[in-house]
This record gives structure tokens, sequence and C-alpha cells, in this order.
């Protein structure tokens, strides 16, 4: 029999039973739209722990509210509220190791500017986040102290930006909208398109964390206070201090906890490594599982199909096919219904992943490599879980078969 | 030359370990190329058994069984697809169509699974013939429930027929058919071993076997008479016939 035939044998079987078809196929969809949904919110929060890693700059010490003693990595940013900004402005005046401060606050915003519209990330920061960076400007200026102290509404934004809202035409003095309000382009960042995700650290906007409290954020608390040490060998000593100032401001007696986190950069990215790892494994584990309901789906629908289906095996074993046209027909067609389900799987799964984007407010990322996987898995689904039903159509007897009722 | 040949052919069921159906026992049967059996006999006596065998579905239990001179018996299971798909055409009581699948699909089914690979526009060309022998082409679209029991059962012939089989092999074929139905198969059936096609078929209808050229009678296994038909009809002439028939039989009642 040849390859086209057999090919063609299990489409026209698959139309035959269109309904059931769907329905098979349903299992594998579910399943490899969860598996795509994971992995995007997982390297959505890889991406956002990657890019704290790599966006440190030199003699870096991160402030996290929030104990963590085992070394977690704030990823969702701020779920305590313990981190104010007279906290941050305090490690600025009262600690002279420290050279910079600067409050942040996150959040993930529709901006629009004309017609055109992005969804983003909007940092509120100090005047001397870029310099804590070492983030160079392309042109303009960066938001100044006076800026921040009014809470004006001036941004700062990165290549992305540019490209997206004004198809690289210079932004500068435009007025863009979020929630509403204009918010005036001030200056346009370097690319930061050398590093590994590239092209994520270039989708932001920053702004004076002033005007994020006020007006973009709704919170009233910093996520991360970012601070930078004169040199590396007073990084100790300058984690002392803030400790201590922290305290003593936060008024915690001797036998309490800290109510925040004091990590330097090395122990930031060692802890990012351990909590990619793990994700890498729940995630791995939660693809797995959904994976393998789905297959388990067609193979009882496939060996239920087989019984319902006696007679016409027996028909076509009577015509003339052997053991194994049958075996590679039923084979095929759960090949076929596995891809299908893989398809609209991936298509379901990018929905799911833009919709938690934009109403859940959770950084999600896509990841081809993710959907190359889930739909090669779905094939070997339909492989695995097919040939058992296959391989009992096949050895049906013909005679048996075709008396079937 | 001989088509057939089966000497001393065995079959049992066996049902459980305890109870053993013999089907065939003792069977001897010669039928060479160009003829027309009719099989006959009461129910459970073997017919479909035997047709079974010839048909290279079911393996004799013992016995030799010569298909156009080679040994069938002793065949690989794909060596005997090949021979079905290749040698044999079956006709069944039910059709055995396949559902929600159009005609001309349904007969484009054996080619598929032919050893020497054809395309499927030679496929399609073969089979729109085949419809067209048992004078179905305007049919080719129809589902086998869009069609009458006839109409079915002449797509079902057209399918056995497209393979240009060496023997045709039809279980009560006309068993689901009115009468006129069943004429007009006979019709189909005696046009085709005109032209040279071997033919094999089951009924239990004496008046039926009168269109075969022979009669094989069976009983319990074993064949219990063997008679050429002497005063043989013309299905068409028949057919002419019917409405006639039909008139009178209500003008008795
Ligand atoms: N698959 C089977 N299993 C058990 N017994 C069978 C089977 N097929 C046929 N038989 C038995 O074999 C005998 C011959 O059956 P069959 O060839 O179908 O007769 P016919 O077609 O003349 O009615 C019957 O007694 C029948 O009950
Ligand atoms: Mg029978």
């Amino acid at each position: 029999m040849r390859p086209e035939m057999i090919l063609l044998v299990a489409l026209r079987a698959l139309r035959r039973n269109r309904m059931r078809s769907l329905l098979t196929a349903f299992g594998i969809v579910i399943g490899v739209a969860a598996v795509i949904t994971t992995v995007s919110i997982g390297n959505g929060a890889r991406a956002e722990v990657e890019e704290q890693v790599t966006r440190l700059g030199q003699n870096v010490v991160l402030v996290f509210p929030g104990s963590r003693s085992l070394g977690g990595v704030s990823i969702g940013g701020g779920s305590a509220n313990t981190l104010t900004v007279e906290d941050a402005l305090a490690i600025h005046e009262e600690i002279p190791e420290v050279i910079a401060a600067s409050p942040e606050v996150r959040s993930q915003r529709q901006v629009s500017y004309g017609n055109r519209n992005w969804f983003t990330r909007i940092y509120g920061q100090s005047s001397d986040y870029l310099q804590i960076r070492q983030w160079p400007m392309e042109y303009g200026r960066m938001f100044d102290e006076e800026d921040v102290l009014r809470a004006n509404m001036v941004a700062v934004v990165g290549q992305t930006i540019v490209e997206e809202l004004f198809e690289g035409a210079d932004p500068i003095g435009a007025i863009i909208r979020v929630r509403g309000m204009p918010l005036e382009i001030i200056g346009v960042l370097q690319t930061k398109g050398m590093s590994l995700m590239g092209s994520v650290q270039d989708d932001i906007i920053l702004v004076p964390y002033t005007t994020a409290f006020r007006y973009i954020s709704g919170r009233s608390h910093a996520m991360v206070i970012n601070t930078q040490v004169y040199s590396a060998e007073l990084m100790p000593v300058a984690r002392q201090k803030i400790t201590d100032l922290l305290r003593e401001r936060h008024g915690l007696g001797p036998g309490q906890d800290n109510d925040f986190t004091v990590q330097t950069q090395e122990e930031v990215a060692r802890a990012a490594t351990e909590t990619s790892r793990v994700m890498t494994f729940l995630l791995g584990a939660i693809a797995g599982i959904s994976l393998l309901v789905g297959g388990i789906g067609i193979m009882n629908i496939m060996l239920v199909s087989v019984t319902e289906r006696t007679r016409e095996i027996g028909i076509r074993i009577a015509l003339g096919a052997r053991n194994r046209d049958i075996l590679r027909q039923f084979l095929v067609e759960a090949i076929l219904l596995s891809c299908l389900g893989g398809g609209i799987g991936i298509l379901t799964g990018i929905g799911v992943s833009y919709v938690l984007a934009f109403y859940a407010d959770w950084p999600v990322y896509l990841s081809h490599n993710a959907i190359a996987y889930a739909f090669l898995f779905s094939a070997m689904v339909g492989i695995f879980f097919g040939f058992y039903p296959a391989r009992k159509a096949a050895r049906l007897d013909p005679i048996e078969a075709l008396r079937y009722e | 030359m001989a088509v057939v040949v089966l000497e001393d052919i065995f079959k049992t069921y066996h049902l459980g370990s305890e109870v053993d159906v013999p089907a065939l026992r003792g069977l001897s049967l010669v039928l060479e190329a160009g003829e027309f059996a009719a099989i006959l006999g009461p129910s459970g006596s073997g017919k479909s058994t035997l047709m079974n065998v010839i048909g290279c579905l079911d393996r004799p239990g013992r016995g030799r069984y010569l298909l156009e001179g080679e040994d069938v018996a002793k065949l690989s299971r794909d060596r005997l697809a090949a021979v079905r798909n290749r040698k044999i055409g079956f006709v069944f009581q039910s059709f055995n169509l396949l559902s929600r699948t159009s005609a001309l699909e349904n007969v484009e089914l054996p080619l598929m699974y032919k050893s020497d690979g054809l395309s499927l526009r030679e496929i399609q060309r073969r089979a729109s013939e085949a419809l067209d022998q048992v004078g179905l082409s305007d049919r080719a679209d129809h589902h086998p429930s869009q069609l009458s029991g006839g109409q079915q059962q002449r797509v079902a012939i057209a399918r056995a027929l497209v393979t240009e089989p060496t023997i045709l092999l039809a279980d009560e074929p006309t068993g689901n058919l009115d009468t006129r139905t069943g004429l007009e198969i006979m019709e189909i059936f005696q046009k085709l071993n005109d032209h040279g096609i071997t033919l094999i078929m089951v009924t239990h209808e004496q008046d039926i076997g009168r269109f075969a050229k022979r009669t094989i009678v069976m009983r319990d296994g074993r064949i219990v008479r063997d008679d050429p038909v002497e005063d043989r009809l013309a299905a068409s002439d028949e057919k002419e016939k019917l409405p006639v028939l039909v008139a009178e039989e209500e003008s008795v009642q």
C-alpha cells in the first residue's frame, strides 16, 4: 500500500466520523493548551527573574519586602508592603557607603499613541536608576530630581516602545497615554538587545517613582529598593548598615525577624538559577500530566471506535487489506487526530497566554520552542496511545468482524 | 482450466473447549473457468463456511485447496490478503458498504489495497468505470443511505469487480432484495458471466439457482447433489414477465 493511500484512507475514515474525531482531538487540545500556557507563564516569570539579575549594575544591593530566609526571589513582586519611599531615601542619605537608592514600583499597562496601542511594563524609579544599572541613554534626557519631586508626567522609553508606537521615529516631546493620562516622552534608552532576553528588556517605560505611585501603579509601597555601593569591598558593610537601619526604622525588637530581605547581586543570581530549575521541573510535571490525560482520552475513544468499527475493519480485510494496512490506518488516524488537537491546542494556548497577560497583569512570554515541542509531543502521544487500539484493530478475525452487528 | 480445486475439505468451529461444530465434512469440488455455480442447501449446511474458504477469508482445517493451481492453504496471512485483493470479489447479503462514504469511494477501496500502488487518478478512473458497468455512474456521489437496496448491491458488485478478479463470490446476494431487484442483480451476474467471469453464488431460493449454469446442493457440510442447469432462465426475460406475474398473483388472491 502506498503511503499516500494510507493517509487518504485515514483521512476519509476521520471525515466519516467528524464529531467523534473532533471530540478525540479535544483531549489533546486541552493538554497542549495547558502546556503552552504554563510554559508561557513560566517563561514570563523567568524572564522577569533573569532581567532582575542582568539589569543589575556594579556593586548593587537589592532590598525586597518581606522575609525570605530560603533565598527566594521576588518575581510577581511586592507580596508584602513593608518598604516605603522614605526607607529608600533614608538608605541613600544615612549610609555613606551607598551612592544611590531607587525605590522601584512596576506595573503592566496598555499605552497608546494616536491609534496605536502597546501593552508594556512601566517602572517607577528614582533619577539615579540609570546610573545604578549603568544603562546609557540613546538620546534625550533622563528625568531629574525635580521631575521626581513634582511627580511630573514624563517618561523615558526603551527601543521596543519606539518601534511599536512610533515605528522607529524620534518620539521626544510626543505625548502618549496611560489610563487616559498624558505622559510626555523626554528620553530614549539604548537597546539592551545584546543580552539574553534583549527585546524583553527594551520593552519598558521608566517614569519617576512619585508619578508611578500617584497615577499609574495604584500601589503605595516599593517592590524593590535598588541601591548602589561605592565598591565591592564595601558591600558587606553596606549590607549590614542597611539591615540595621531598616530594622530600626521598622521598629523591630531583638527577637523579631526582618520584614525585608537584603541581597547582593550574586545571591540574587544564585536564587534565580534555583527558581528557574524548580519552575522548569514543575512545568515539566504539569505538561506531562496534561498530555498524559489527553493521550489516555485518545486511546479510550480509539478503543471504543475499534469495537464500533468492527464491521468496517472486516470489510477492509475482505477486500484485501493486510493486518499492517489496518494497523497503519488506525495509527495514522490517531496521529492526525493528535496533530489536529496539537494545532488547535497551540492556538488556544497562545490565546489563553495573551488573555492572562492582558487581564491578569501577569508577565507572559511565548516560547517558540515550547510550541514546537508541544506539537511534537502531541504527535508522539498519538503514536504511543494509538498503537494499542490500532493493533487490536489489526488483529481482528475477518469472519467474526463481518458477522459483527 | 480449473479455477478452484477443493479436495476433502474439513472445517470445524470450536465453541469453547468442549463443543465442536463441524461445518464442512470432507467436501470436494472442482470449478472450471467461466462457470456460474449456485450453491443451495438448508440453513446451517455450511454454504457460508465454504464461501469463506474459497474466498481465502478462512483456512480449511484439513484438505487441499488450489486456487488457479496455487496451494492456498500454505500461504501467509499477508499473501492471503493479496490473493483476496487480486483474485477474489465478494458480494454479501447485507451489501457491507462503508456508511457515510460515497459509492465511488466505496468502489475505490479495494484498489487502495493493491500491492502495485496505482495513482489516485487511476483508481478513480477504474472505480467510475466499474460503477458504469453496473449502471450507476449517475450515483457516484451518493452515500449508501441515499441508495435503494438494489443500488447498494450494485455498488457492492462494482466494488467486487473493480480489481478484475478471477472469481466473484456472492453469499445470498438477493437475500435482502425484492423479486424485481433480485432479478436485476441476476441480470448483471449473467452478463458478467457471459464476459467470462467465474461466479459462485449461495442462495436458498431454488428459483434463483435456475439463472446459474450449475447447481450444487449441500447438506451437513457435504455436497449431496451437483447438476448442470437444464432449463436455464435468462434474468432479462424473467424481468419482462414480472409485471404480468405480479398481476396474475394479485388476480389469484
Ligand atoms: N463462527 C462460527 N462459530 C461457530 N460455529 C459456526 C460459525 N460459523 C458457522 N458456524 C456453524 O457452522 C455451521 C455452518 O454454518 P454456515 O456455513 O454459516 O451455514 P449456512 O451458510 O449454510 O447457513 C452451522 O452449524 C453454524 O452454526
Ligand atoms: Mg449462510
